[in-house]
């Protein structure tokens, strides 16, 4: 049986008079890769940002309903944000190293967590960057700044970067849109060995990425969750004419 | 790269040498049981045959989901694409094992079958599919083009088969038990034809080109 890692229950998030989630329940399995997918506006991203309350920082967001990450509500008021997101890291479409080295964008998360040891921040510098699959292609430059790697590599360093905290989930909002085919299928590959320990939920505009690599998909529109399921049943046999329409390049 | 896929793909080649497998096994089995008059291989052939077709079922099944979930293309789409013609020519070669093992049951008289080269025939429809397949699985032209002379042979057999039973007619033997054997030899050059099918696919997946095509 699958074990789930986040709930959502009659969610429901407003930007001031729009009403951008209605009413969403979904049941997010662990050590998975999700694919939230639909048109824009329809609601993905803003779903994805709730999970670790990046909408947070938007004035005049209002939301009801329950999130639950492991059983916690996310936005309980003893929530510590700081904690959550720990646990619930961010990729974003645009590679964001910061500007210093590459093993300083590492061991920024680390450190910040109160990590002062140089053997052990060297320790997981290592260990994160091998998760990442960019080691090899790293290990003799560490010093030298992150801004200087391509943009494949730059996006697998920020993927280094959110382990190196070691987090139960990874969120990735579009990780692959800026990127090239080559550097696009080696975070493809990533993602499919990162979820033997790790829980991804992925925002894609690509629906192709969506069926190569999750093993569940949920399909948005309008702020409602149209349909959620096995990613192969939704592309073979989608439940709701809406799904169908979308896939298939009826609409959106 | 892609390394899912490419696992997928040798995934693939492995369920498609099984299937082959499972089609020589059948067409042994239904020859055995026609000239040595087992009718326990005569049902395993029957057996064989369902398990081909379950075969095809899932093969069919996992070319579908790569072409969803791989969406490949050049080389890697027409390998999928031959796949999935490849797996109906086998299982129309599991068919007519089946038939021949029906026929082995009703054949009383097994002498008149080595009378004529019928498994001669045998023989060579089933290197025709094993080589066919695979042809395919190491992506060997040569081997293809191969199976296409091996498929003269059986058709000469056929007609010596023929023209055989013709004279054995003739000479008063069983009619009717000729004419099962007629039957019988014409399953075994459809299977060739079957096998030359295969080859054609494994020319297509390899080169873009079908045969005679332009």
């Amino acid at each position: 049986m699958e074990e789930l890692i986040l709930s959502a229950r009659g969610l429901n998030l407003y930007y001031g008079e729009n009403h951008a989630l209605k009413d969403i329940s979904i049941d997010i399995p662990e050590r998975r890769i999700t694919a939230l997918i639909g048109p824009s506006g329809c609601g993905k991203s803003t779903f994805l940002r709730t999970i670790n309350r990046m909408n947070d920082l938007i004035p005049n967001v209002k939301i009801t309903g329950s999130l639950t990450y492991r059983g916690q509500e996310i936005y309980a008021p003893e929530q510590d944000v700081t904690d959550l997101r720990k646990r619930i890291g961010m990729v974003f479409q645009k590679p964001n190293p910061f500007p210093m080295s590459i093993y300083d964008n590492v061991a920024y998360g680390p450190r910040t967590h109160g990590t002062r040891n140089k053997v052990k921040l060297d320790e997981i510098v290592e260990e994160s960057l091998r998760g990442a699959a960019i080691w090899d292609e790293v290990k003799d430059r560490l010093k030298k700044s992150a801004l200087g790697l391509s943009g494949g590599q730059q996006q697998r360093l920020c993927i280094a970067r959110a382990l190196a905290v070691k987090p139960d989930v990874l969120l990735m909002d579009e990780a692959t849109s800026a990127l090239d085919p080559i550097s696009t299928a080696k975070i493809e590959d990533l993602a499919a060995e990162l979820k033997n320990d790790y829980t991804i939920i992925m925002v894609t505009h690509n629906m192709q990425q969506a069926a190569r690599i999750s093993d569940n998909t949920a399909f948005f529109l309008l702020g409602e969750l149209v349909e959620f399921g096995e990613t192969e049943q939704m592309f073979s046999m989608p439940q709701d004419k809406r799904t169908e329409d979308y896939i298939t390049g009826r609409f959106g | 790269m892609r390394n899912t896929f490419h696992e997928q793909l040798e995934q693939l080649n492995i369920e498609l040498i099984k299937m082959g497998a499972l089609c020589e096994q059948a067409i042994s089995a239904a020859t055995k049981a026609l000239l040595e008059g087992d009718l326990a291989l005569g049902r395993q052939a029957c057996e064989l045959e369902q398990e081909i077709d379950q075969r095809e079922r899932d093969i069919e099944s996992q070319c579908m989901k790569l072409l969803l979930r791989q969406q490949p293309v050049a080389g890697d789409l027409r390998r999928v694409s031959a796949a999935l013609r490849m797996i109906s020519d086998m299982e129309r070669i599991g068919d007519q094992a089946s038939d021949i093992a029906e026929i082995a049951r009703d054949v009383e008289d097994s002498r008149l079958c080595s009378a004529v080269p019928m498994a001669d025939m045998a023989r060579a429809a089933i290197a025709m599919v094993t080589d066919s397949v695979d042809a395919f699985v190491q992506g060997d032209l040569e081997l293809a083009r191969t199976v296409l002379r091996e498929d003269d042979e059986v058709d000469d057999l056929f007609l010596r088969v023929r023209e055989e039973l013709i004279s054995l007619i003739s000479a008063g033997e069983n009619g009717s038990v000729c004419l099962d054997l007629l039957m019988v030899a014409k399953y075994f050059e459809r299977i060739g034809d079957h096998a030359v099918n295969i080859a054609e696919w494994v020319e297509y997946s390899l080169t873009g080109h079908h045969k005679g095509g332009k």
